[in-house]
């Protein structure tokens, strides 16, 4: 059962398996899980999510939520827009691989050495994100700031868009 | 005459935070890329779920064999949601109380127990598959 009463970021990710991308994204997602931000993170299972999981809904309904997709579908964002509110931070992989000059990822099931530095750089924006987030909930600023760094899309904004960001 | 056999959908469950999502994965892959790469296709199940067109058509037109991690089977319940007919479903769970000595550890790297318990998993829904396809033919087709 996911708690709602420790500060923690909820991790939503594409896990899309078609694509090499979408490897990226859960590596990069398990990488700041277990790695990089363990204390201060979860990951949302999407698929039960999706499913109408109560306990994974619930947690995104009251803690701030950061998807991470690998394709311009935006599967994670989308869905958990759909089923528990916008979240405070969308990162594309596509995008921050271009914005950070890489080559594209290949090796949907085993990433080539471009796909391995990927994840390090997704992994890296995510932590940051995820110390961002935090921090905006411990200081509350009085009008929102979008996040504006490459591969990023959607600023957090509050479904009424009246600017205040979203509300947690 | 006889049509075309139909190419056979094959969705994992996606989980990323546990061993078992891992090896359905890797199951998929296995499935998918080694032992019938002719007559199977991957589809990410997000994709399905959140409307993409292209993916819902081949659902509803093809057989499809979900590969799930736990018993809360949730690839075959969205299939079902998205208007698909699963025809064959599998738990990694299931596959494993077979095959105690495949332990699976791990999540972003399999050890050799869930590789396995995973290669082991794709041999036997490859099986399945190529009944399926004895079976049934593509869209439009003629069944066999």
């Amino acid at each position: 059962m996911l708690s709602v009463l420790q500060p923690k970021v909820g991790i939503v990710s594409c896990s899309g398996e078609e694509l090499a991308q979408g490897t990226v994204a859960r590596l990069a997602t398990l990488e700041v899980l277990h790695e990089l931000r363990p204390t201060h993170t979860v990951t949302i299972c999407l698929p039960l999510f999706l499913a109408g999981g109560e306990g994974d809904r619930e947690f995104a309904r009251h803690h701030p939520t950061i998807t991470i997709d690998g394709c311009d579908l935006r599967c994670a964002a989308r869905g958990t827009e759909m089923y528990s509110g916008m979240p405070a931070a969308s990162l594309v992989v596509d995008e921050l691989v271009a914005a950070a000059g890489l080559a594209p990822p290949e090796g949907r099931r085993a990433l080539n050495e471009a796909g391995r530095q990927a994840v390090k750089v997704v992994a890296e924006r995510l932590a940051q994100l995820v110390d961002e987030v935090l921090d905006r909930r411990q200081h509350p600023p009085p009008a929102a700031s979008p996040a504006t760094s490459g591969g990023e899309t959607d600023p957090p904004t509050c479904p009424c868009r009246s600017g205040r960001g979203p509300v947690r | 005459m006889t049509g075309e056999p139909a190419q056979v959908v094959v969705i994992p469950c996606s989980g990323i935070g546990k061993t078992y999502g891992s090896v359905a994965r890797e199951a998929a892959y296995a499935l998918c890329d080694d032992l019938r790469p002719g007559g199977t296709r991957l589809v990410a199940l997000a994709k399905l779920v959140l409307g993409e067109e292209a993916a819902r058509e081949r659902v509803r037109t093809c057989p499809v064999v979900t590969i799930d991690g736990c018993k809360l089977m949730c690839a075959s319940k969205l299939v079902t949601h998205s208007g698909g007919q699963v025809a064959h479903e599998v738990a990694v769970l299931e596959v494993y109380r077979r095959h105690k000595e495949l332990k699976p550890e791990g999540i972003e790297e399999l050890n050799e127990g869930g590789l396995a318990l995973a290669r082991v998993l794709a041999e036997e829904v490859a099986e399945v598959v190529d009944e399926i396809r004895r079976t049934r033919t593509a869209p439009g087709g003629i069944r066999a």
